[in-house]
């Protein structure tokens, strides 16, 4: 299975994400902000960092780069597309997610580690978890506030689409303690905190952000991947 | 616009104008020169200097630049340098470079920037992380880490609430853009800092054994490339004017001196550089700092022997109307200078183009031995770099012991009153961890990014930060930066060797092993004969205690003028120690973790009080000598502890410093929850058992299994033990017995001791702790009624539509 991460010119955690797929067993291919082709890639981790500097609003600039446009079109078809942080930031700035994110409600960068529940276990990245499951990852974000009208978010709340939510605190003041939601078909994550951060017991709060990659390739081997 | 530019060509003092207008009256004074400096350039160019000569004179010969009152004492540093044959490059290049292994070296130094900070506490912050990090890179590295150490006013005092938050979100902001873990550093309140806070950031690189860049401008025939961001007029006598004068009341006025960070552009040009690196595309290379052009042009004419013909109307520059010496004085950051050899220009400017960064050929290599600039034809400098870069004025200034020293080491803070009833001694150390000082410092640190690059094996509050460097072996460095100014002021020359002995028992208890050494000297005016006392005893200090303990210090930075009239700063000479893992899995965290293991003290206890946070926090008093300093016993206390972690005999240990074991327990205790039960020894009295701040202690940890085998290590290496107790469960309280039951004993629940230390600075700085309620989610997930949905809804959509009421004091970040 084959994994592409992509890096923008700011991007920071695109290592990091590379290193928590080859963990989980995957093959990894660095996929550039300036190139369209996704290379035959299976799935795709948009990392975190600050895309293009990020002093417009986040992911704004992103969104329009050219392996964006190839993204977009594949995530409609049904791939796998995990935005982590600023990668959750240019998905919903690409439409491929509801809402945005702004500014933390204290107006800090923050980081900690943080508790989440895992509310949904119905997509192609948590298959690995079940539902009301307590997992501990790193928050780190200055734009991490997830907000969208009230009736989004109903949608969201009755379509199952919020996939995990802030327990123990929040730590940006996300509407509804919204930590990360998927696109109606689930092919789509858009998650806040890291789970990058969280694969190894050497430099990790826990393992638990291990259980995003290996559920996304339990998730191509179920449903074969394209030759 | 030719017009314009006709007119500002025609307005600029040539050498042709100069030498034909020998009379003309120079602002050199203004420019921070003695009529004797001035004179000598005179002498140098046999003419007067040019306007743009004479900033680049009043820049490089700076204080800041020229270490001028420093240099006779720093040589120390060099003289007294033990061999060590993993020191790849020392004092005087960016930054000096150690060998790990026989592939993989890494650099490192702390610097500055203190009054920038004072002036634009977000900006000068944030630039003073993108100007250590560039000098990691100018040696070929790739910087993975930054450590800041900061010291504020008075933690209630209202500019403390402006500079604080400025500052702390500039260190975050640039770091956390850069993509760069922030893994420790310090925080300390002292009114001493009321004008003048310090600002010292850290960075480590790591590059190949044989990737060490040069920055020779080498080569007649080769092109000069300046690369990064635009030129413009941030910064202009930033370093003359700003870092080498006395704040006064004009300092407000002096805003448009301090740069402005970008550190995307930063970012890019990290990875244009490594790239240019790689490739082995470059001859030379430095970064522009203070002094930004000038210093890199002479710089590196100088270093080589060669001459330079620079065209500087081929610089980029933000604003069209600059003049030629606001060009070459200009501090914008974000710039890099390469010597490039012709054949290989098309490939850096590739490069350049891959990664957006602006690059532009600004000039050649030549053997004449003279910078020459022209601006549009006309020759506005021609100089010998070496006169400005190597030959600047030494001072071998004035000292004298401080007049107030004699009456102030006489004030002994072991002749105040102490408590001792169990409720007196419960009380200060609840009061003891809630002091600014002390006190949990998350507020400050959640908001740096101690995770990205995905290699952070310890961050702060450990004792020093770890971080791997080789995947595979697990190989890694550990650093720790700390200094204890109140020492300091009470004896120069031993607080040094204090803050030495901190910084490396820091690093030696996490189990790495010391080898080398970066230092940032913050004192007030060198023209003070006392302040001049003050650092060459600090300098002093340090070199001994390098040369006993066997460790080179391999660069740093000196910062002078941190006096607001005639009242200067402690004298603060910040320490940091760079230390070796072969694994960084055998890394010794500071937290109790397992129930039953027990405790040991390391080390000897004296009443020794004077200088103490006890002594500041309950009597605001300084005064009397610091605590004794032996660096042979931290020495062994650091092989002890190397091997210690190889053979897993301890579980957790932590330094005793500020607040001494009171403060270590509540720490400890606090890390990751689990109490402990402590019986004090009886030869002491129970407080200065609990709060004196002798140095060379260390509370251990050990699995009950182990207690032989850690028993004979530490016979082994003859150091004196107290065994003091038992980490308790999970959740348990702090229970401190004391040996005498005058004194009693107390206990004090964790939750009460976290709310003690972690109230502090949301207190004082706001918000960090305040949480909305948690969302009550439904707890059906997938279907609820929109009913019930809309009624929950209230509360949280007011919380997130609640105006952001801080707006004002952040807006510096768009700028």
């Amino acid at each position: 299975m084959k994994i592409g991460v992509v890096t923008f010119p700011g991007s920071l955690d695109d290592g990091d994400a590379a290193r928590a797929a080859r963990i989980a067993g995957a093959e990894v291919v660095r996929l550039w902000h300036a190139d369209p082709d996704l290379h035959g890639v299976d799935a795709v981790v948009l990392p975190g960092g600050f895309s293009y500097g990020d002093y417009l609003r986040c992911g704004a600039i992103a969104r329009f780069a050219p392996v964006m446009e190839t993204i977009s079109a594949a995530a409609r078809d049904g791939m796998p597309v995990m935005g982590i942080c600023n990668g959750f930031q240019i998905l919903c700035e690409a439409h491929l997610l509801p809402g945005a994110l702004t500014r933390n409600q204290h107006l800090h960068f923050r980081n900690r580690d943080q508790w989440l529940r895992i509310e949904n276990s119905d997509t192609a990245w948590t298959n690995h978890f079940t539902p009301g499951q307590e997992i501990l990852i790193p928050v780190k974000n200055g734009e991490g506030c997830y907000v969208a009208d009230q009736r989004t978010l109903d949608e969201l709340e009755a379509n199952g689409q919020i996939v995990a939510r802030y327990i123990q605190g929040n730590p940006n003041g996300s509407t509804r303690d919204i930590a990360a939601v998927r696109n109606t078909a689930g092919n789509v994550l858009g998650i806040m905190p890291h789970p990058e951060h969280a694969v190894e017991a050497l430099t990790g709060p826990s393992l638990d952000g291990l259980g995003f990659f290996s559920s996304v390739l339990k998730h191509l081997a179920g449903v074969g991947v394209p030759a | 616009m030719t017009e314009m530019l006709d007119q500002t060509v025609a307005a600029v003092d040539t050498v042709r104008l100069a030498e034909v207008t020998p009379d003309e009256l120079q602002p050199y004074l203004e420019l921070g020169l003695k009529d004797d400096e001035y004179q000598r350039i005179r002498q140098i160019l046999g003419r007067r200097p040019t306007q743009s000569e004479l900033a680049m004179y009043s820049i490089m010969w700076s204080e800041h630049c020229s270490y001028k009152s420093s240099k006779v004492h720093l040589r120390q540093f060099g003289e007294k340098a033990p061999p060590s044959d993993r020191l790849l490059a020392g004092m005087g290049e960016n930054a000096g470079v150690i060998a790990i292994n026989d592939r993989i070296a890494v650099t490192f130094k702390v610097e500055s920037h203190n009054h920038p900070s004072f002036v634009e506490p977000y900006q000068g912050a944030a630039t003073g992380v993108g100007g250590i990090v560039r000098d990691i890179l100018a040696m070929g590295a790739r910087p993975i880490l930054v450590m800041d150490s900061l010291r504020f006013g008075a933690a209630d005092h209202p500019d403390t609430q402006r500079v604080l938050p400025g500052v702390v979100g500039g260190v975050g902001g640039y770091g956390n853009c850069l993509g760069l873990p922030n893994i420790g550093g310090e925080v300390v309140f002292d009114e001493c800092y009321q004008g003048n806070p310090l600002v010292n950031a850290l960075s480590l690189g790591v590059l190949p054994v044989d990737g060490l860049q040069r920055k020779e401008a080498d080569g007649p025939g080769n092109i000069v490339v300046l690369m990064g961001a635009k030129t413009g007029r941030d910064g202009i006598g930033g370093v003359s004017v700003l870092a080498s004068a006395t704040f006064d009341e004009a300092s407000q006025a002096r805003r448009p001196a301090v740069q402005v960070g970008d550190p995307f552009t930063e970012k890019l040009l990290i990875e244009s550089c490594l790239e240019l690196y790689q490739a082995n595309l470059i001859v030379g290379v430095q970064d522009l700092g203070g002094a930004g052009l000038t210093c890199a042009l002479t710089e590196t004419a100088a270093a080589a022997g060669t001459g330079m013909d620079v065209q500087l109307e081929k610089v980029h520059l933000r604003e069209a109307s600059m003049e030629p010496h606001e060009i070459l004085a200009s501090e914008s950051q974000e710039r890099m200078l390469f010597i490039v050899e012709p054949a290989k220009l098309d490939a850096v400017l590739g490069i350049a183009q891959l990664w957006g960064v602006i690059a532009t050929p600004i000039g050649v290599v030549t053997d004449s031995g003279r910078v020459r600039i022209t601006w549009h034809g006309e020759t506005v400098v021609d100089v010998p770099p070496g006169s400005l870069a190597d030959d600047g004025p030494v001072y071998a200034r004035p000292l004298r012991e401080p007049a107030d020293l004699i009456l102030l080491q006489a004030d002994r803070a072991e002749t105040l009153p102490r408590p001792h009833h169990d409720h007196e001694l419960r009380e200060t150390v609840l009061r003891m961890a809630a002091s600014p000082n002390l006190c949990d410092r998350s507020w400050i640190t959640e908001q740096y990014d101690r995770y990205v690059l995905g290699n952070t094996v310890l961050a702060q509050p450990e004792d020093s930060g770890v971080v791997r460097l080789d995947e595979e072996t697990g190989l890694g460095v550990a650093l720790a930066l700390d200094c204890n100014s109140r020492f300091a002021r009470l004896d120069p020359y031993e607080g040094a060797k204090l803050a030495l002995a901190e910084a490396y028992r820091n690093v030696a208890v996490t189990g790495a092993d010391p080898v080398a050494v970066t230092d940032c000297l913050n004192f007030g005016s060198p023209e003070d004969p006392a302040v001049m006392w003050q650092f060459a005893e600090a300098v002093r200090g340090i070199a001994d205690g390098c040369q006993e303990l066997g460790i080179p210090v391999t660069g740093g930075n000196v910062s002078f003028y941190n006096q607001t009239g005639a009242v200067a700063i402690h004298p603060t000479p910040v320490v940091g120690v760079l230390g070796v893992f072969d694994n960084v899995a055998q890394r010794i965290p500071m937290g109790f973790s397992h129930t039953g293991d027990v405790l040991f003290l390391i080390g000897e206890t004296r009443l020794e009080l004077s200088g103490s946070e006890w002594a500041w926090v309950t009597h605001q008093h300084l005064g009397g000598r610091p605590p004794k300093v032996d660096l042979a016993r931290e020495q062994a206390i650091g092989a002890f502890m190397a091997q210690a972690a190889q053979s897993g005999l301890v579980r957790s240990a932590h330094d005793l410093s500020d607040g001494g074991l009171a403060q270590a327990l509540v720490e400890s205790t606090l890390r990751k929850g689990f109490g402990a039960s402590v019986h004090l020894p009886e030869q002491l009295e129970a407080f200065t058992a609990l709060f004196s701040e002798s140095a060379g202690r260390v509370l251990v940890a050990v699995p009950a299994g182990h207690r032989q085998a850690f028993e004979a290590l530490i016979a082994e290496h003859e150091l004196p033990v107290t065994e003091l107790g038992l980490v308790e469960g999970e959740g348990a309280d702090l229970t401190v017995v004391a040996a005498d039951a005058h004194t009693g004993q107390f206990s004090i629940p964790l939750a009460e001791l976290r709310a003690a230390f972690s109230g502090t600075l949301p207190k004082l700085f706001g918000g960090a702790t305040e949480q909305p309620a948690p969302y009550a989610a439904p707890a059906a997930v997938a279907i609820e009624t929109v009913e019930i949905m809309s009624a929950e809804l209230g509360t949280a959509d007011a919380v997130a539509e609640e105006p952001p009421a801080a707006v004002a004091e952040e807006d510096t970040e768009g700028r």
